[in-house]
């Protein structure tokens, strides 16, 4: 297939009705086929562990012309400042990091949200130095939690080419306009084959249309050409405070825009399995798969234990776990990071959150056997219930 | 807690941002008064009676109709200089948004960084942003909602701003004429 000529079709199109077929890929191929599909304009690519690959394959994507422009930046930090480069003049940008590669950037993302940059990035997650590691971690999800970005964290291969797929018609909407970070775990995902149902290749997504942007891009045929995001701490005086504080919170009030259009094409903001148990497990990213085998093993020993899929980590679906925990005497949450970081947002917002278990948890690259995660739920199994 | 009220202000030293306190978007066809969804030409009659009821009604467009030159946008401008002609408003441009303090002239351009400046010094009391880029338009309508007591109006192309007291969405020409038509008949009605 060519890539030229592709019809143009909607997101909803490209979701829910288009032609799909099964092939068996890696984490990273799926990535590549989303992004073959997504009509993305500039991809900036540094490569680091595990995300290299992924940012490799978008590199043949431009190779055989369903990227417009491709480069390799000097580093993490200027690749992300290249990207917003690249939004603020009107462009779907693609880009991929993880761990330190993030954590090298990092200034630039509470930057692309506060310009408004509809950039859509990957997280293929792994762990921060030092000492060093490449291994799968989770953490640096909680570095990113308030830098103004959507946050939706996949499961799988299925998911993570879904996400992607849907995430650019959420990123550009006028109401939102900011930036979406997908977020896999890195190696359990991105490098072990899945069957994945991919679209037919006879299709992309429509343009990005920056005339539509909740703030001027650069354009330096219509004005006003001048990029007029100044800054305001330049001026020490009450109004800058307040035209800054503001901005701000416009910032945060386009992620909760963003709810309505994520439910749509997400179908929901969490999963439920067993919503009656007792026990409750609740998960986003593979510690969900950990867990599903996890309470099939204690079904087997006459445990019923519930399931919570997280998918938006931001928005948070607050609401949604606060009803979905309602009646749950104990809450396990398992978890592939040292913090803790969703039991934190858990935590904050149920009540009597003295139910909850703070754990298990693997780091540094650990895997988390689900027989780690029974043990905590014989625990505080509450035998005859 | 009682739903959060998008109330004419003013609301204090830094408002919530009203996204923030659950008030959403009314959908295709609907437009918000207040905070609430209602229909389309509930809104258009409220904003009528605002223009009309108003000491310093005052437009500001920005600059999506201040630089456009397609006919379509001519004819942008001159429904709003109706428009304002029918209910003695004033109008003052937002050609840009850069942070031009302290030196802005309040009397001749408003600034979305401190918009403040320019309602109080016109004591205006009635504003309709028209033309504002979306990000722009919801900072300085908050800012006002914040430190003044002028009741606001957005007329906005794309999705409506819930920072606006009464907001339309998707407000294409035709609406304006449907503005023009409303605010006609109200005033042939009260004379």
């Amino acid at each position: 297939m060519s890539a030229k000529n592709l019809k143009e079709v909607s997101t909803e199109y490209m979701l829910f009705e288009a032609k799909r077929e099964e092939q068996f890929m890696t984490g990273s191929e799926a990535v590549r086929e989303a992004i073959r599909r997504a009509n993305v304009d500039m991809a900036i690519a540094y490569p680091i562990t595990p995300q290299s690959e992924s940012m490799h394959l978008i590199g043949d994507l431009y190779a055989e012309g369903y990227v417009k422009e491709y480069f390799r930046g000097e580093n993490e930090f200027a690749v992300m400042s290249q990207v917003a480069g690249g939004a603020m003049a009107g462009v779907r940008m693609f880009t991929a990091t993880c761990g330190p590669g993030t954590l090298r950037a990092f200034e630039n993302f509470p930057m692309w949200a506060g310009a408004r940059l509809p950039i859509v990035i990957g997280f293929m997650t792994r762990a921060i130095n030092a000492p060093l590691s490449i291994q799968p971690d989770t953490i640096e999800m909680a570095m990113l939690m308030d830098t103004g970005m959507l946050m939706l964290h996949a499961e799988n291969a299925q998911e993570l080419y879904d996400m992607y797929l849907m995430s650019f018609s959420i990123a550009e909407r006028t109401s939102v306009h900011i930036p979406v970070g997908i977020f896999v775990d890195g190696f359990f995902v991105t490098h072990t084959r899945q069957k994945v149902k991919v679209v037919t290749e006879d299709v992309k997504l429509k343009p990005y249309d920056p005339s539509m942007s909740p703030t001027p891009h650069i354009d330096m045929e219509t004005p006003p050409f001048r990029y007029m995001k100044d800054p305001f701490v330049m001026k020490s005086n009450y109004v800058s405070y307040a035209a800054h504080a503001s901005w701000q919170q416009e910032c945060m009030a386009s992620i909760e825009r963003s709810r309505p259009f994520l439910k749509e094409l997400l179908g929901s903001f969490i999963e439920q399995q067993n919503p009656d148990a007792p026990i409750q497990i609740i998960a986003s990213g593979t510690a969900v798969s950990q867990s599903r085998e996890a309470i099939k093993m204690a079904k087997e020993e006459g445990i019923e234990v519930g399931l919570i899929k997280v998918k938006t980590i931001r928005p948070f679906p607050a609401e949604e776990i606060r009803q979905a925990l309602s009646k749950a005497e104990k809450i396990i949450v398992p978890e592939f990071n040292r913090v803790g970081w969703l039991a934190k947002e858990v935590a904050s917002v149920i009540p009597n959150n003295d139910r909850m278990v703070q754990g298990p948890r693997v780091f540094g690259g650990m895997t988390m056997p689900p027989d780690v995660i029974v043990k905590v739920i014989k625990e505080n199994a509450l035998f005859g219930v | 807690m009682g739903a959060y009220q998008v109330l004419q202000g003013p609301e204090g030293y830094l408002p919530p941002a009203a996204a923030m306190q659950g008030v959403t978007l009314a959908g295709p066809g609907k437009a918000m008064i207040e905070g609430r969804h209602v229909e389309k030409q509930e809104a258009i009659e409220c904003i009528a009676e605002k223009l009309l009821g108003a000491t310093v009604p005052t437009f500001f467009p920005g600059p999506l109709v201040l630089w456009r030159t397609t006919d379509y946008a001519q004819e942008r401008g001159k429904l709003i200089r109706e428009i304002s002609a029918e209910v003695g408003a004033k109008v003052i441009p937002m050609p840009d948004y850069r942070p031009k303090y302290p030196m802005i002239n309040p009397e001749v351009e408003i600034n979305p960084n401190h918009p403040n400046l320019t309602i109080w010094f016109n004591k205006i009391d009635v504003g309709v942003f028209i033309g504002v880029h979306c990000h722009q338009a919801n900072l300085a309508l908050k800012i006002i909602r914040g430190g003044t007591s002028c009741f606001t109006v957005a007329l906005c192309a794309e999705e409506g701003h819930e920072e606006a007291n009464v907001s339309l969405r998707e407000t294409d020409n035709d609406t304006l004429r449907k503005l023009l038509a409303t605010v006609k008949d109200l005033k042939k009605r009260r004379a």
